[in-house]
């Protein structure tokens, strides 16, 4: 096989980049060959775009030869395949955008691109991000690189594994209920889901506005601190993304946790959770102590309520946020004779079961006679929440807790009832609903070897604590995650 | 299985509102697989939400404005790119129901 660049961090890479001991293109093209090696048993990828990552690199290499490059110049990313990207086909995993190609890119996108990264493909999800396996996808599940007969996790797998598999050095994924911080944990890798308008949502195709949020996948706490930097920050074309200044996350990134207060809720510790997942979060959290930090229980009383106020909300949003796929203006049109029937027949062909299962949901919450008892209600009790979270952090400096009650499960072991899937997503979908920072690190395994995660929670733009008790506790040796044997 | 917590007749309305023509499988289906749904997140009204504001919104409050100038390029080409069938600067659709 080739010189294996691609098994390394985006630290060592940027720095042998720019030393010229390695070049852009010789990156780029040891990932293209890890893809073309692993794909089709891994299924990560909608859509390699190997031409036009290889004419990146090569601009890219023009400008580490000119010397101050920005951190990302050269860097080989995975995109989920819910980003529009200018010119290369985004489908969001969706039968209804197959031939989409749109006319212009995010602003994370303009961003990277800016920033000199290489894009080698977009990445698989469940259909439009809704989903906790990526099962949902029409183009096929992505596997776990750790057991190809387990999920990736979703909605995000495809980034997630891509990054576990050594496909690319860092990607792209969204979390509207977990769909970042469920397959970090579930492939071994590192996976952040910022706060809340801190990075913009303009060109990422909408599934839930008001919990939808952009973030990093990495296999390092630094590296996913570098490309959160480069893609955070204001703009003008999301009206919800915050002008706050972005601070340099690798300052933050001290490796001291002494004096840090970790607040562990009690309620995020129940029956029916993995017994190897709940010895892995005590022992990370035995070692933070170890290492000078002071834990705490709290209580986050309206946790159980979380699953049930998300799938009304997110599905309501999603009802919304979905009309626009009418067979009109972009992507699958049905033989239709008039317009309701191009409506009614091109999203009945276009989506998927579980999209239009949360539809329909959605759309009951929000119908009239039904949207008080329903929407409004899920609305209070996200309020709730959201004070619970505000009252824990009188207590503390961070939440540390557990991502999943388990890691990967099996292919087709919960997709024959919607509402085991949904369950997934307990112990992450709270933090979408405060609108707060989460980072899932990896820090242990089960007996199989399956990965699990650390799930680190944050105030509003605590992103630096997080990310230093994350960064600490992988320095300090706490969890080496084995590459795959893929 | 689940109590029916919502009729066929109500699945059928739902389904026109949000304009997905369904089968008459995928209707029995969506009505047992809602009606479940909705008796699981029944659990919130044990929660007394009296005098609780409801949160549409986790971001910063206030709604930034900015002058409305345009921008943007014309790009109308661009834009019908992606049209599934166009003619001239339009969209060309089926003839619109009364």
């Amino acid at each position: 096989m080739g010189s294996d660049l691609n098994r390394l961090t985006i630290t060592e890479a940027r720095e042998r980049l720019r030393r010229r001991e390695i070049s852009a293109r010789e990156l780029t093209r040891d990932c293209l060959e890890r893809i073309a090696a692993v794909e089709p048993r891994l299924n990560a990828f909608i859509t390699v775009s190997a031409a036009e990552a290889i004419a990146q690199a090569e601009d890219a290499d023009r400008r580490l030869a000119q010397g101050g490059a920005p951190d990302l110049c050269g860097i080989p990313l995975g995109i989920k395949d819910i980003y529009c990207t200018r010119g290369v086909r985004t489908t969001c995993a969706s039968k209804i955008l197959d031939n989409f190609v749109p006319p212009f890119d995010a602003t994370v996108i303009e961003r990277l691109r800016a920033a000199g990264a290489v894009f080698v493909g977009k990445a698989n999800l469940d259909e439009f991000a809704m989903g906790s396996s990526t099962e949902n996808s029409a183009y096929g599940p992505t596997r776990n690189p750790h057991d190809l007969e387990r999920v990736a996790g979703g909605s995000s797998g495809g980034s997630a594994a891509a990054v576990a598999a050594g496909e690319c050095l860092a990607s792209l994924g969204t979390d509207t209920g977990g769909s970042i911080r469920l397959p970090a944990s579930f492939c071994g890798v590192v996976g952040i889901k910022p706060t809340y308008s801190r990075v913009s949502r303009y060109g990422v195709i909408a599934y839930a506005s008001s919990l939808d949020q952009v973030g990093p996948f990495a296999r390092t706490v630094r590296d996913a601190a570098t490309v959160l930097h480069a893609v955070a920050g204001a703009d003008l074309r999301d009206s919800t993304c915050s002008a706050r200044p972005v601070p340099d996350y690798e300052r933050a990134l001290t490796g001291e946790v002494r004096g840090m207060h970790i607040g562990v809720p009690k309620e995020y510790f129940v029956e029916g959770m993995d017994a190897a997942v709940e010895a892995a979060v005590h022992a990370s959290l035995q070692r933070l102590e170890a290492m000078g930090a002071r834990t705490v229980e709290i209580s986050l009383p309206h946790t159980g309520y979380a699953v049930a106020a998300y799938y009304l909300i997110a599905t309501a949003e999603a009802s919304a946020n979905l009309a626009r796929y009418d067979g009109v203006r972009y992507g699958l049109r049905a033989g239709a004779d008039n317009n309701i029937e191009l409506y009614n027949r091109t999203r009945a062909q276009g989506f998927g079961a579980e999209v239009k299962r949360r539809i329909m949901l959605g759309t009951f919450a929000l119908s009239a006679g039904y949207y008080d008892a329903y929407y409004l209600k899920a609305q209070k009790v996200r309020t709730l929440i959201r004070r619970d979270f505000e009252r824990a952090f009188e207590q503390c400096d961070l939440i540390a807790a557990p991502v999943a009650p388990t890691t990967a499960f099996r292919l087709g072991e919960k997709t024959d009832d919607p509402l085991k899937m949904y369950l997934s997503d307990i112990f992450t979908i709270s933090v979408n609903l405060a609108g707060l920072p989460g980072m899932s690190v990896p820090c242990g395994a089960d007996a199989l070897g399956m990965p699990i995660g650390l799930q680190l929670i944050g105030p509003p733009f605590g992103e630096e604590a997080i990310l230093r008790a994350g960064d600490a506790w992988e320095r300090s040796g706490g969890f080496a995650q084995p590459a795959p044997r893929l | 299985m689940a109590r029916e917590k919502i009729s066929l007749e109500q699945v059928r309305h739902v389904a026109r509102l949000a304009r997905l023509e369904l089968a008459p499988a995928e209707e029995q289906r969506l009505q047992a697989e809602m009606s479940e749904m909705l008796g699981y997140v029944d659990k919130l009204n044990e929660l007394d939400t009296g005098g609780v504001k409801p949160t549409a919104q986790v971001g910063e409050a206030g709604t930034p404005m900015r002058e409305d100038e345009v921008t943007n390029p014309a790009a109308a080409d661009a834009m019908l790119a992606n049209a599934p069938a166009r003619e001239g600067f339009f969209f060309k659709v089926p003839k619109i129901i009364e």
